[in-house]
């Protein structure tokens, strides 16, 4: 691991101005995929400012929905009575990804912010155009499975993996962050993330220090929930594939650079059509690469089951 | 930098290069050796330890993110004279055979005690139902421990009798 400094920020102004004023800084809160990307260089930052503890943890009421704090660890968001009783395709999503362990540490930022699993991003001999800007993607002639069908470009093929996000664009969550000039703004969950274009290296559309306060989860949508995953493993696995249904709303996980909103397959929904009409819809707009082919009926099943269970759930 | 941990209920003051992982501060500075490094990613559960009561693994912690913080090893779970109901468990069952694994098996089956207690979800839990005490539920649970002997059968064997003598 490069060296680097260390302060706990006093509170989340503190944090953003500290971020603006240093230079290769970074937010570290639970440091679950930051800490083990640090240990293989791929993140090297010069200091770290640790968010971890500033009072951003609490789960509230807030007009009808729930403000999750930026610091909330995933272990207590996926446990909240409120989140499984109004919210379960969050709490199934969250209960999906990582292993306990990892779950009690990771917090909702961080989750959000994590970085892809894809195995040319984690092998430093091989090129990376997001480890390196203009190296190259060695993913796109590799061993390439697990790679997007939706959004790709020829300079990055690689996967968002969380589970968590991909319930909380489904549920068409807000996220509330803090500028570098100390003021607060909102935008939904569905903006946050960025496809890869030519600068797959910058992953969200987050101003430089920007720091993330809170997801804010609106009312639930009419209808039933459900999250569907498929894995090479039982448990404790990155996904090739995962659904997640929210009434008429559906998202789709590990099929591209971001979490995925179906919304081809929701409009076909809306007009009557039957699950496999509406996600065959979605499906024509994918581009698979050959190794992932699989990934096309696998997601045309997961998701007609998954809309199948969410309706059942209504009933 | 200094930073002072309590560890297994004695307040531990260290000066610490910040890259230092708990792991390493527990293991390196505290000798305390019982907390193994297996992968050191976050993949095997060897250095899964409790940090106020929550088990994690120590080896993706920084320890100065942990000054003040409250951490038990396994080196705080029994002595050799008294053993800890899950420590004895895991030797009536046998459920080991290296043991390299099997100081995290033991605090991540505390944390997995209290967090099922709780009334936690895992996957295997039906959607707003109250989790159940299931071989199902306690092999996800623990799917964050790996245990290369693949000893399973007789860990999860030892967690349910752990779990009646406790209760």
């Amino acid at each position: 691991m490069r060296p680097f400094t260390y302060e706990r920020a006093k509170d989340a102004q503190a944090a953003v101005k500290a971020a603006v004023e240093t230079p290769g800084s970074r937010f570290i809160a639970g440091g679950t995929n930051l800490l083990d990307l640090m240990k293989l260089e791929i993140e090297a930052p010069q200091h770290l400012i640790d968010v971890g503890r500033l009072p951003m943890s609490a789960i509230e009421d807030a007009d009808g929905g729930l403000r999750i704090g930026a610091a909330a660890t995933n272990s207590q968001v996926a446990a909240d009575p409120r989140v499984r009783a109004r919210y379960p395709v969050l709490s199934e999503a969250i209960v999906a990804g990582g292993s306990p362990q990892l779950r009690n540490k990771a917090s909702v930022a961080g989750n959000l912010l994590q970085r892809t699993r894809c195995a040319y991003f984690y092998d430093t001999s091989k090129p990376c155009n997001k480890r390196q800007p203009g190296a190259g993607c060695a993913a796109l002639e590799g061993l390439n499975r697990n790679a997007a069908i939706f959004g790709a470009s020829h300079a990055c093929i690689a996967t968002h993996t969380s589970d968590m996000a991909v319930a909380l664009v489904a549920l068409e969550a807000r996220v509330e962050t803090l500028t570098p000039s100390g003021e607060a703004r909102a935008f939904p969950l569905l903006e946050l993330h960025r496809l890869p274009g030519e600068t797959p290296h910058v992953e969200t559309h987050l101003i430089p220090g920007e720091l993330i306060t809170a997801v804010v989860l609106p009312p639930p949508p009419k209808g039933g929930q459900a999250y569907r995953k498929v894995r090479d493993r039982a448990s404790y696995a990155g996904g090739l594939a995962s659904v997640a249904v929210a009434g008429g709303n559906l998202a789709l996980g590990m099929v591209a650079h971001k979490p995925w909103r179906a919304v081809e397959a929701e409009a076909a929904l809306a007009t009557g059509a039957s699950p496999a009409e509406a996600i065959a819809n979605e499906l024509e707009g994918a581009s698979p690469l050959g190794r992932n082919d699989f990934k096309i009926p696998l997601v045309a099943r997961l998701a007609t089951a998954a809309i199948g269970e969410a309706r059942e759930r209504t009933a | 930098m200094r930073t002072t941990i309590t560890v297994n209920g004695e307040a531990r003051s260290l000066d610490l290069d910040p890259r230092t992982t708990l792991l390493d501060a527990l293991r390196e500075h505290l000798k305390l050796t019982g907390a193994k490094k297996g992968c050191d990613h976050g993949q095997c559960g060897a250095c899964t330890v409790l940090v106020n009561g929550v088990r994690i693994n120590s080896c993706l912690s920084l320890a100065v993110a942990h000054d003040g913080d409250e951490v038990v090893s396994i080196e705080g779970v029994g002595t050799v004279e008294k053993l800890h109901p899950v420590q004895q468990a895991f030797l009536t069952h046998d459920a080991f055979q290296c043991g390299y694994c099997t100081p995290g098996q033991i605090c991540s089956t505390l944390g997995m005690l209290q967090e099922l207690e709780a009334g936690w979800p895992s996957q295997e839990t039906p959607p707003g139902s109250k989790p159940a005490f299931t071989d199902a539920e306690i092999r996800e649970r623990m799917s964050g421990n790996i245990c290369r002997c693949s000893a399973y059968p007789q860990i999860v064997a030892a967690i349910k009798q752990a779990a009646e003598t406790l209760a």
